[in-house]
């Protein structure tokens, strides 16, 4: 692996910063717990053991490894839109295809593993679309260990299905009315409940945020699908992508896609927000391109925020992207240069979901629909023997009640 | 003499009531504690994700910030506070994200004008001192840290560096406003600590009735205050005053009477 003084792999430092960003911003409570925690990560880490069975896990339960695909259709149909000698092939990198339908199981799996070996018997997470609270009840179930979830009460309403789901799977799900309700005051909740039960309880964070460990940790565990992709890529054309592209709330799957790749000079790299109905309003969940550094929820990053430093609340049609920050490696490799950042709007990523369903026959969930919007926009301007690849992160399932009412549908 | 020295200076233990700035009346409901026998005053800066905080300190921030409180507002309390009570230590209370959000510097300068004495930041650890603590220290404001039931013997030095004003003893493992710690494991935590500081030791969450204060009040040298008056404050809005007068004449007459009590 590449470690040299500048290479772009080796974030954060050994108190967890991404240059300014990242961070422990926890009461003093919880300090000790995430001291612990990292701990007992690095051993984990260094024993052989702990990663043959998160590596049996991810193949044998999760379905790994998850294909690489050309989508030839999806390529030709944005060909059309090329000046002659332009249009680049199409790939996707299928996380949605694993089980629980997205790429956050991959997360769950090695938070859970740290819980055991560090005896915790109770898990809690916070979700917000409900993506990740089912991975986590999952995993609980899997393992047979209690699991609490927080949800907005909002996200309760608008994602019935995964509330179900999550309940079948043995989870209690506890809806958060403080707040707006959503994803933020899910997070709040958790952090709470944690702070109050630290002898018992491991609180597995959803995305590439939080108090360090969890950054670095959580794009650890995603990694696998970058690596993945890697080798996959070489052994198929026998060269690297020339663009990666992938959607962001906290920024997990996009960290996941890009980090083994970040010291390959040739891979650029576009990271796709949401930016709900536009940059121009409130009405988006666009932390790096419509916010400011600001700290929340343990780590220092860029924020959804108004001039006083409160946190305003995101929008997205897609309730797993509606999230006021996002993770701090993003905010470093904005500063940095080494990712391009872009956003696209609920009605692009509505198309975009549309096209994939057209053209390749699969409903993509509507956060990788974002970053499909997006490879719609800049394929066509790339050369025609160009690779772009980019991360389907999750299955549209769970979205097709929203697409439906978005379209005037009546189901 | 600081004004923390000359509240912790007594012979008595000290009284520290906390409500949170811009919920209902606050300069009235500051000169109801301030004249019931407050010693020291905590004045909560509202913030959107008040992530250390019960139900009802909860509430008081978005009863404030739907009342549109801003930072200049929370300042402008303080200001005019420290104008009426010229020897009152007054402390800020909140969350890292609205005190950095100019910059540090911005936010010690603007309280050292509004003569606050001390700085309470509930998620800035020692570990990210650096955010806030230099800036404070710079303007001589003391950076208030807290100590946890999970804060051990290896940790508490890191604690202690740095800190100044007093230390807050949280005595729960847990949010503000909900169960209070048997009364033997807060007098060993504050021996614990006094061991090693000469800080004076304030114990507080789940503190809300006179008894409960006055034995705290034995074996500490203050008592914090503040979800049983925030919930004051919310139930009795314009008439609040009155009510909190009510309970912290209670408290005070108990935390200031706790030490006689013990010695006679």
């Amino acid at each position: 692996m590449n470690t040299h003084l500048n290479s772009f792999r080796n974030q954060p430092d050994d108190r967890g910063h991404f240059g300014q960003f990242g961070g422990r911003y926890v009461a003093e409570t919880l300090m000790p717990l995430v001291l612990d925690l990292e701990r007992e990560y690095r051993k984990a880490q260094a024993d052989p053991a702990f990663q043959a069975e998160f590596d049996d896990l991810l193949e044998h339960y999760v379905g790994r490894p998850s294909p690489l695909y050309f989508a030839p259709r999806i390529t030709e149909e944005l060909a059309k839109l090329a000046q002659p000698g332009n249009g680049a092939q199409v790939w996707f990198k299928r996380d949605e295809l694993n089980h629980t339908g997205a790429h956050k199981i991959n997360n769950c799996i090695g938070q859970i593993l740290l819980a055991m070996r560090m005896g915790k018997t109770r898990i809690i997470a916070e979700t917000g679309a409900g993506q990740h609270g089912v991975a986590t009840a999952t995993v609980c179930a899997r393992f047979g260990l209690p699991c609490v979830i927080y949800m907005g009460a909002t996200d309760v309403a608008r994602q019935a299905p995964n509330v179900f789901r999550m309940k079948l799977l043995g989870a209690e799900v506890i809806p958060v009315t403080s707040g707006g309700a959503t994803l933020k005051d899910a997070m709040n909740e958790g952090l709470r409940d944690w702070v109050a039960n630290v002898h018992d309880t491991f609180y597995i964070i959803g995305t590439a945020a939080g108090p360090h460990p969890y950054p670095e940790m959580v794009r650890n565990f995603q990694s696998v699908i970058g690596k993945e992709a890697r080798a996959q890529m070489l052994n198929r054309t026998g060269r690297l992508p020339d663009l990666l592209v992938a959607c962001i709330g906290g920024g997990s799957n996009a960290l996941g896609l890009f980090h083994p790749f970040l010291d390959d000079p040739s891979v650029k790299m576009l990271g796709v927000e949401a930016a709900g109905h536009g940059l121009d309003g409130d009405e988006h969940a666009a932390s790096l391109l419509g916010g400011s550094p600001g700290v929340l929820h343990g780590n220092r990053t860029y924020l959804l925020q108004d001039e006083d430093g409160q946190i305003t609340e995101g929008h997205s049609i897609s309730a797993g992207l509606d999230y006021p920050g996002i993770g701090p490696e993003h905010a470093w490799l904005k500063e940095s240069g080494r990712v391009d950042y872009t956003a696209v709007t609920d009605d692009e990523a509505l198309e975009g979901f549309q096209l994939l369903c057209r053209t390749e026959g699969i409903i993509p969930a509507l956060e990788p629909a974002h970053a499909i919007a997006a490879v719609a926009k800049v394929a066509p301007t790339m050369p025609k023997d160009s690779i772009v690849l980019m991360n389907l992160c999750g299955r549209g399932d769970k979205d097709i009640f929203t697409v439906a009412e978005r379209l005037g549908v009546e189901l | 003499m600081s004004r923390f020295a000359s509240a912790f200076g007594k012979s008595a233990p000290a009284l520290v009531c906390f409500i949170t700035a811009g919920d209902g009346d606050t300069a009235a409901n500051l000169d109801a504690l301030v004249e019931a026998g407050a010693d020291v005053i905590e004045l909560g800066m509202p913030f959107t994700d008040p992530m250390a905080d019960g139900p009802a300190i909860q509430a008081a921030n978005l009863r404030s910030l739907g009342a549109g409180t801003t930072t200049a507002d929370v300042l402008r309390y303080a200001t005019d506070f420290r104008t009426r009570h010229p020897d009152v230590p007054l402390v800020l209370m909140g969350y890292a994200n609205p005190m950095v959000r100019r910059g540090p510097e911005w936010f010690a300068a603007a309280a050292a004008e509004a003569g606050v004495d001390g700085v309470i930041c509930v998620d800035i650890p020692p570990e990210e001192d650096d955010a806030l603590g230099p800036a404070l220290r710079a303007r001589g404001i003391a950076p208030i840290r807290l100590a946890t039931p999970t804060t051990d013997a290896a940790r508490l030095p890191q604690v202690l560096e740095g800190s100044a004003g007093f230390l807050y003893y949280v005595s729960v493992a847990g949010i503000t406003g909900k169960q209070q710690a048997a009364i033997e494991s807060i007098e060993a935590n504050v021996a614990r600590i006094k061991q090693s500081s000469d800080l004076p030791v304030a114990v507080g969450f789940g503190v809300r009735t006179p008894e409960q204060a006055a034995a705290i009040a034995r074996v500490a040298d203050g008592v914090v205050v503040g979800s049983a008056l925030v919930e004051i404050v919310g139930e009795y809005g314009a008439d609040a005053p009155a009510k909190l007068r009510e309970l912290t004449s209670a408290l005070a007459a108990a935390v200031h009477a706790a030490r006689q009590e013990q010695t006679a």
